[in-house]
């Protein structure tokens, strides 16, 4: 990409941001949804989420990994288990980085 | 202005918005830096990649976004890209909505643009409902205050010190713990639980597809088996009871 068009790239995604975070913000006047797509939205976020994190945790360049000595996989587990736990996120974060760090680095996985 | 400023950075709630975010602000900062590198690393130039960082504030959306513009894809595809990934802030932009209405338009934008993830999963625990004595705009302000600082600093750092960071030993995974942490922190019933399993499934299974519409396809499967589990029909019906009947020891009962 040129500089000018990463510039226009960056600018329209300054936008999204701002549309997407105030979609509904904007209307003085109460939007009524539909029903079943107020029902339906419900599901929408954590939807998202867990379709970007459960590619980058199970896949690696496209594909589904074959191996068990992944340091991903080990991560994942234990910040898991800290979730449910304790239920905090920071020491979600901590947890999942004190195995994958040690396993990338000594163990090369 | 400034005397109405002062008052609203020694409200308690502001105080405990900045303290609340500060746990988490460690996830935040780690992602943020990442992010920063990513993006010179993308071929970005600084002024570029400052610009991107103080506009865009969107993690997700500008880790998704940055590959794509290093790789030279067409800008509609990284806008794509970056909407889908977004959209849950516009169901979130539904549930701000009662909260910031008594404020006018413009001011209510400027709430919205500061929405992040974490300050929404915050807020939402600690308030049910919109009330005007409790201090929830300071608090909200104080938590995005602080979301905003723990995230710009480390990314213009980041950015600036691309070349000297590294990244081999997996800095960059801090993001999806991050994103992990939030969903389970999201994860309020066993419906929307088990609609999240199917969009992860649904992601990895179409992921093949260009311009990350897997996205688009797990939000859609996710929300399509929501439906049908809330529509009482006999199919959504039967998957209800089996997720009633698959956590037989304590759980909680929803």
């Amino acid at each position: 990409m040129s500089e000018l068009e990463s510039f226009i790239t960056i600018i329209g995604l300054t936008a999204i941001t701002v549309v997407t975070r105030c979609f509904f913000l904007v209307s003085d006047r109460e939007l009524r949804l539909p029903g079943w797509v107020q029902r339906g939205l419900r599901y929408a976020p954590l939807a998202a989420l867990a379709a970007v994190v459960v590619p980058e945790v199970i896949m690696s360049q496209g594909q589904l990994i074959a191996t068990w000595q992944d340091a991903r996989l080990w991560s994942v587990l234990a910040a898991t288990l800290y979730f449910f736990w304790r239920r905090g996120i920071l020491g979600t974060i901590l947890v999942g980085m004190a195995v994958l760090v040690p396993l990338k680095l000594l163990a090369g996985w | 202005m400034s005397s109405s400023l002062r008052a609203l950075v020694r409200h308690p709630q502001f105080a405990a918005g900045v303290r609340e975010m500060s746990g988490v602000s460690l996830g935040i900062a780690a992602w943020g830096l990442v992010t920063g590198v990513a993006m010179v690393k993308a071929g970005l130039s600084i002024p570029l990649s400052l610009l991107m960082t103080f506009t865009v504030f969107a993690g997700s959306a500008q880790l998704a976004a940055i590959p794509l513009m290093g790789a030279g894809s067409p800008a509609w595809v990284v806008w794509a890209t970056a909407l889908c990934i977004n959209l849950r802030f516009v169901i979130f932009s539904a549930h701000w909505r009662p909260f910031f209405m008594r404020f006018p338009r413009g001011q209510r934008m400027l709430l919205g643009y500061l929405t992040a993830d974490l300050n929404y999963v915050l807020f939402m625990k600690k308030f049910k409902e919109p009330r005007d004595d409790e201090g929830q705009i300071e608090y909200f302000l104080g938590s995005s205050f602080m979301s905003w600082l723990a995230w710009q600093l480390p990314s213009v750092l980041g950015i600036v010190l691309a070349d000297v960071v590294p990244t081999h030993w997996g800095l960059g995974f801090a993001g999806v713990l991050a994103l992990l942490g939030l969903g389970y922190a999201l994860m309020s019933d066993k419906a929307t639980s088990f609609a999240a399993v199917v969009a992860g499934a649904a992601a990895v299974a179409a992921f093949a597809l260009p311009y990350r519409l897997n996205m688009v396809v797990a939000i859609a499967a996710a929300v399509c088996i929501g439906l049908m589990i809330d529509g009482g029909g006999d199919a959504g019906r039967r998957v209800l009871a089996s997720l009633m009947r698959s956590k037989p020891r304590g759980g909680v009962a929803s």
